[in-house]
């Protein structure tokens, strides 16, 4: 099997050049979408973006969870999670009912909204580059190492040593590592993470948790049930018949 | 079985209701084709945003109103309060016809319609959405089960009559564990949505919830539809028997009271249990909006229903229906549409084809229920199942068309 991998962001060394933008759009095959990429947002055309903060600038794209929202909600199965960690979809399959969109917690997924076959659109971890021994085009066309393409142990120890050898540069938290159980994108900052458009107070287990909390209790609810329905049709039987033959004798 | 000579100038008489209803068909098709022509982004409000609106909020109402299909097959049935047996036929059929609107606009909804089959043999089986469209496949097939007796009857085809009378308590109980199931589910379908839903309807609850309040107002669906049909229909062939009957009626809003002192009490706890009461005092559309689904959907029925002098009034009773079935509509669409709104940080309202290909179906589907009323025997009295009485008028008489 292949190692699981992932995606480093650190924001103290983007220097906003957008290289990553274009690659990614030349990588997917995506047209232009804006004059100023710093102005673009997500879309079914653009997979990641890089939005200013003053002088800082944060990249934006799908976090490529551990246990994925879209991927559980996903009825046909169209969202799978790959060997090396990616995310990826399956137009075949999908019927379009964008469950997906609502679930994630990261409000990633994007809809062909003006075409009669619409597919869902956002990163897929450039899955087929990767899957023909390249790296995912945002990390290659990096000139300042912003982005970091590699195994998630050495990425989680990188992230957790620059925490630990600049605590004044960086606030102390990577964000992506434990948000809504996790992902293989994560992300470094010099302030807080809502700062930086980066959705706050996520839950830190996986979001499909709270949905299995309540389908696990679905086979109880079903024999309980039954036995519950059955037992009532057989007692209630019982007593308007007892009821009907006091009334016969009384009767007679 | 011969059609009756259909009376052109009788179905040609044009009256409010037919105009009206024409042209909401017509201008619904015409919707149709343009949602089917040129994609969801040109014909609907809808974006990456808002990926659900009108029409799954509708779905979602129009699941709960149906709701008292298995409710009263259940009371009648599995409970044996035969006093109920009126209510059972046009139940399953208001269930079945509501379903079936639900299903079109499901399939409108979706983007790509023409993949519509997947869910048949792709599985995900930890998708509420899922579980939630074998539920309503599964339940569609048993409405048409214990509806079929009643077309069966008709043309005196007797044998499988016979077959669906000997499963009929399984079938039944099948039904109500599929209902339990899927208008529970339909809440499951936001406990993923933490961070997005308002947490004035957030809560890890919602399946309960969205279980209790549909057997309220599926209940006050019934009534309020007795009502409609007793006053618009009785003179109709087909709806003979529609009198209104206070004391069904009344039985089954005491049902109703007890479902809604039910929830309300869940809801108590609920708020309590997770700490939010302190949401009530924060001003805010939400919250007016939280009370104005609970005073109208709850609170005041809740008040009405509790005197029964009220409930066996005719006028208070069908103003309470009503406030029970709008409690439910504002519910679902807190949760489907406005509970969304402040997370998605714009506001929807649907677009102008949304509504007229959703009033289409509804037009339709009521059109539906009327050929079906006058052809078959769907209102009957307390006797009729057990002495099928050949002078049943519905019965005996040719199909009409009008
Ligand atoms: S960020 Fe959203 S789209 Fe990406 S894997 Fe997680 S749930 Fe799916
Ligand atoms: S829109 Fe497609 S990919 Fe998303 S949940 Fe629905 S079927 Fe799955
Ligand atoms: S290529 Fe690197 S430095 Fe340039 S915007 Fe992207 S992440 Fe930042």
């Amino acid at each position: 099997m292949l190692k699981e991998k992932g995606i480093l962001f650190d924001v103290t060394l983007c220097i906003g050049c957008g290289s990553c933008y274009d690659a990614c759009k030349e990588a997917n095959n995506l047209p232009k979408t804006s004059e100023d990429f710093l102005k673009d947002h997500l879309s079914d055309n653009t997979f990641n973006v890089i939005e200013q903060y003053d002088d800082l600038y944060a990249r934006k794209m799908c976090m490529h969870c551990n246990e994925p929202a879209c991927e559980s909600v996903c009825l046909v199965g169209a969202i799978t999670k790959t060997s090396t960690g990616a995310v990826v979809y399956d137009a075949d399959k999908c019927i379009g009912c964008r469950y997906c969109m609502q679930a994630c917690p990261h409000k990633i997924p994007r809809y062909e909204w003006g075409t009669t076959t619409p597919r869902i659109r956002k990163c897929n971890m450039c899955a087929e580059r990767v899957s023909n021994g390249l790296i995912p085009a945002c990390a290659e066309s990096c000139p300042n190492e912003a982005t970091l393409y590699g195994d998630m142990d050495q990425l989680i120890a990188i992230a957790k040593r620059r925490l630990q050898e600049n605590p004044d540069k960086y606030y102390q938290h990577i964000y992506g590592l434990e948000e809504a159980g996790g992902g293989h994108v994560l992300v470094l900052s010099p302030v807080p993470f809502e700062q930086l458009g980066y959705i706050p107070e996520l839950p830190k287990e996986s979001m499909p948790e709270f949905t299995k909390r309540a389908m696990e209790k679905i086979p109880s609810v079903v024999v309980g049930g039954g036995i519950f329905l059955g037992g009532m049709y057989w007692l209630t039987k019982r007593k308007n018949q007892i009821a009907k033959e006091e009334r016969s004798k009384n009767e007679n | 079985m011969k059609i009756k000579n259909i009376n052109v100038s009788e179905i040609l008489k044009p009256t409010f209701w037919k105009i009206t209803s024409v042209i909401i068909v017509i201008v619904g098709l015409f919707s149709t084709y343009f949602r089917f022509t040129q994609g969801l982004g040109a014909t609907t409000n809808l974006q990456d945003t808002v990926p659900w609106g009108l029409w799954i909020g509708f779905d979602f109402i129009g699941v709960g109103l149906a709701a008292a299909g298995f409710t009263i097959a259940a009371t009648v049935h599995i409970f044996n309060m035969h006093k109920y047996e009126p209510l059972v036929r046009p139940a399953i059929l208001t269930a079945f016809l509501g379903y079936s609107v639900v299903v079109c606009l499901l399939v409108v909804d979706l983007g790509r319609p023409e993949h519509f089959y997947h869910p048949l043999y792709m599985w995900n089986i930890h998708s509420v959405m899922f579980e939630i469209t074998w539920c309503l496949i599964c339940y569609s097939t048993v409405l048409l089960l214990e509806f079929a007796p009643v077309v069966l009857e008709k043309f005196n085809i007797k044998a499988p009559i016979k077959i669906l009378k000997a499963i009929s308590i399984p079938v039944v109980i099948i039904g109500v564990l599929f209902s339990t199931l899927h208008q529970s589910s339909f809440g499951s379908l936001y406990l993923i949505v933490p961070g997005k839903l308002h947490p004035l309807w957030y809560s890890s609850l919602l399946p309960v919830h969205f279980y209790v309040s549909c057997i309220a107002a599926g209940l006050s669906m019934i009534i309020f539809e007795s009502f409609l049909i007793a006053r618009g229909l009785t003179k109709e062939e087909g709806f003979q028997n529609t009198g209104l009957k206070m004391n069904i009626l009344s039985g089954a809003a005491f049902a109703v009271l007890i479902a809604l002192i039910a929830g309300l009490l869940l809801k108590i706890y609920d708020f309590i249990d997770s700490g939010k009461l302190y949401l009530l005092t924060i001003p805010s559309t939400e919250t007016y909006l939280f009370y104005l689904e609970i005073l109208l959907g709850t609170i005041a029925p809740i008040y009405l229903l509790s005197h029964k002098k009220l409930r066996e009034n005719k006028k208070w009773l069908y103003i309470t229906s009503i406030c029970v079935i709008s409690g439910l509509i504002l519910n679902r669409i807190n949760v489907s549409i406005t509970g969304l709104a402040a997370s998605s940080g714009v506001s929807y309202f649907p677009s102008f084809d949304e509504i007229s290909i959703t009033l289409m179906l509804i037009v339709l589907a009521i059109f539906a229920f009327r050929l079906v009323a006058k052809n078959f025997a769907v209102f009957i009295t307390e006797e009729h199942e057990h002495s099928v009485s050949e002078k049943d008028i519905a019965k005996t008489k040719p199909i009409t068309i009008s």
